[in-house]
């Protein structure tokens, strides 16, 4: 497949005589292929932001190498800026403009025709509120707003910082739909958001970003199966049988956690083994269910950052590639 | 091109834009409107009635002197000491003389084309000063405040091109307000002049010199502009503009004239920057260092330093390059976050 979005070794780094030296990017990797829709994940303060604006011209990086639709950035970004709709973070209107007027001149400067507003607020859902100042907007229809701006041009690569942002239920569906049409017509959608749930219905393939670099990358699918860690758990007709089937279980390589009720078993291949080693020990399976692992549970693993109680996290404490200690993967799932 | 005509129309669109466009023009027809109240038309009529008031006022006052010359000489030959009331011979050398009495001093102001124009371009200059450096700095403060300027990098993401339009965007706005307004400003004293004032001696000469301070006029209006952007798009926000006005008036007007005060600096004004406007506005200005004099040794003519136009433009000039180049560089240079 043809890349649309590729990033090799990118780094950015920022130095402070207060806060000293901080690599906001580290060598971070990034590809997207053409017509997907590509998640983009990080905890806060991990580099997305920064990937995108350094992507986007916004911020010179210090290292590595980046290109668009087969163009080198940045030296060729005025010559892709037209194929690439963007917002970055929340993104702010002159409060006194209608939204109309703020996407007219967007189209004036792109000297795209006036029609183009007309569709994408159509497309948006902004259409009979187009006409009222922006300082009268909910943060959702601002945030449509948003997402009709970096529509305008019809890009063929379209990178969405947290599009979801105060939308109403209505509204993510509503945007979740958008996103799969505009893939189906074949342009590439890069989302970066902290709805997990939602960046595993849209997207096709994911890029986990921690510490400014990638710690996981590939299809969603692959991404989690590859993270699902074989766990099964298991109940028996006789809750007193347990402890037996525990000692069978290990005894057959299979790591297990012993419940009151029932087990949990990880590193299980095929269930079907389970069933087959306990029935040869007379012990019944009343319940034998692969426990699927979902984007969030990936997420908070890979970035280490899942809560602990009486723990509070500060924003740079998570999962660094390459370190010693830490729970960091090497990548490399998926394509 | 489509770039710069948006960047005409977003600031025409801006609210701050048509707000104080709106007080300027007020303002101006106000002072104008004012001003053609306290002038008036020196007729034949008010010239005679002057004229015919300093009379009266002649006469009174030689019929009060005559009066006070006779009650003199009675009080004298009652044998009174006079010397003291009246003075010496009963005042008789302090008759009044019609020469005294001034018709000019009863006339009402009348104003004069020719010689008090080229103090209203100056205030005119002032207040549209004032307008482009609230709209200037507003214009491109409020786009990065506001996340505006990233939005148009993502269209635009050539940096100095889209400062540069916007920057060449704001200065044909004050253009193009400064000269339409400045036209209405002229038509209106010149009607004053016409109507309420004169507008006599007025050669080609006088017409080339009021076209001369327009044009300095204009050019402060510019630099105002350019400077107010500049610095707005440096510190990424109006304020900063704003507060770089209020320290540089803080330190050239009030600290460096304490200062220069205090340690008794030889021509101390010439560090201050409104020595420079009024240079700019006057053709000169004449600066003297009466430090030198010692009067008690007899007159004295103090040192003189001149200050002209051109020291202006260059002091102002300068400052405006430093600043724009400033905004430029970091326009180039710095990420947008």
């Amino acid at each position: 497949m043809t890349a649309v979005l590729e990033i090799e070794g990118l780094r950015k780094t920022y130095r402070s005589r207060k806060r000293g030296v901080r690599h906001a990017l580290d060598g971070f990797d990034m590809r997207v292929e053409a017509g997907q829709v590509h998640g983009f994940l990080g905890p806060n303060g991990s580099g997305k932001t920064t990937t995108l604006r350094t992507l986007l011209g916004l911020i010179r990086p210090n290292g590595g190498r980046m290109a668009i639709l087969g163009h080198e950035l940045p030296q060729a970004l005025p010559a892709v800026a037209g194929q690439v709709g963007a917002i970055v973070e929340s993104p702010q209107f002159f409060p006194h403009f209608s939204a109309r007027d703020t996407l007219g001149l967007l189209a004036q400067a792109g000297e795209l025709p006036g029609q183009r507003v007309d569709e994408v607020l159509e497309l948006v859902g902004l259409r009979d509120r187009a006409g009222e100042r922006v300082k009268t907007y909910s943060l959702g229809m601002k945030q449509r707003l948003a997402v009709a701006s970096a529509l305008l041009k019809n890009p063929k690569l379209l990178i969405l910082d947290e599009p979801a942002n105060g939308l109403d239920p209505g509204g993510i569906r509503e945007m979740r739909s958008l996103m799969r049409d505009l893939a189906a017509a074949g342009m590439t959608v890069v989302l970066s958001s902290h709805i997990l749930g939602e960046i595993q219905l849209i997207c096709d393939s994911v890029t986990i970003i921690s510490l400014g670099r990638r710690v996981a990358y590939g299809p969603v699918d692959e991404v989690l199966a590859a993270h699902s860690q074989g766990s099964v758990r298991v109940c028996l007709e006789a809750v007193a049988d347990l402890p037996q089937a525990a000692d069978t279980l290990s005894g057959a390589g299979i790591r297990v956690t012993t419940e009151p009720d029932h087990l949990m078993l990880a590193g299980v291949d095929k269930p079907a083994t389970v069933s087959r080693l306990l029935a040869e020990r007379g012990l019944y399976v009343s319940e034998l269910t692969p426990v699927a692992v979902d984007l969030e549970s990936v997420f908070l693993e890979l970035t280490a950052t899942a809560p602990v109680p009486g723990q509070h996290r500060q924003v740079d404490q998570s999962t660094k590639v390459g370190e010693p200690g830490v729970g960091g993967t090497t990548g490399g799932w998926g394509a | 091109m489509s770039l710069y005509v948006t960047e005409l129309r977003r600031l025409a669109k801006r609210r701050v834009t048509r707000l104080l466009l709106v007080l300027l023009v007020l303002g101006l027809a106000g002072v104008a409107t004012a001003f053609s109240f306290s002038s008036h038309k020196l007729s034949k009529e008010v010239v005679a009635e002057a004229q015919a008031k300093a009379d009266a006022d002649y006469r009174k006052e030689l019929a009060n002197w005559q009066r006070a010359v006779a009650d003199c000489d009675t009080a004298k030959a009652r044998g009174e000491n006079t010397e003291e009331r009246f003075g010496p011979n009963c005042g008789r050398d302090w008759q009044p003389q019609p020469e005294m009495f001034d018709p000019k001093w009863n006339l009402p102001y009348q104003f004069d084309f020719r010689a008090e124009f080229p103090m209203f371009i100056a205030v005119f200059a002032g207040a549209v000063a004032l307008f482009a450096f609230i709209v200037g700095a507003s214009s491109v403060g409020a786009e990065w405040s506001t996340g505006g300027m990233m939005n148009l990098l993502l269209w635009r993401p050539k940096r100095l091109a889209v400062l540069g339009t916007k920057m060449a965007a704001l200065l044909t706005t004050v253009l193009g307000v400064g000269v339409v307004l400045g036209a209405f400003w002229t038509l209106a004293f010149w009607l004053i002049g016409t109507y309420r004032g004169t507008t006599v001696k007025m050669t080609a000469g006088v017409w080339q010199s009021i076209g001369l301070d327009g044009l300095r006029a204009v050019g402060l209006i510019l630099a105002v502009g350019a400077v107010a952007f500049a610095l707005a798009s440096l510190g990424r926000h109006t304020a900063m503009a704003l507060g770089a006005a209020v320290a540089l008036f803080a330190i050239s007007e009030v600290g460096l004239r304490i200062a220069v005060g205090v340690l008794s600096v030889p021509f101390g004004e010439r560090y201050l920057l409104s020595t420079y406007a009024q240079a700019w506005f006057m053709k000169q200005v004449k600066l003297f260092n009466y430090d030198a004099c010692r009067f008690a040794k007899g007159q004295c003519e103090p040192a003189e330093l001149l200050v002209s136009w051109q020291d202006s433009a260059l002091v102002f000039g300068l400052g405006a390059a430093v600043a724009l180049v400033a905004a430029f560089w970091a326009m180039r240079r710095r990420d947008i976050s």
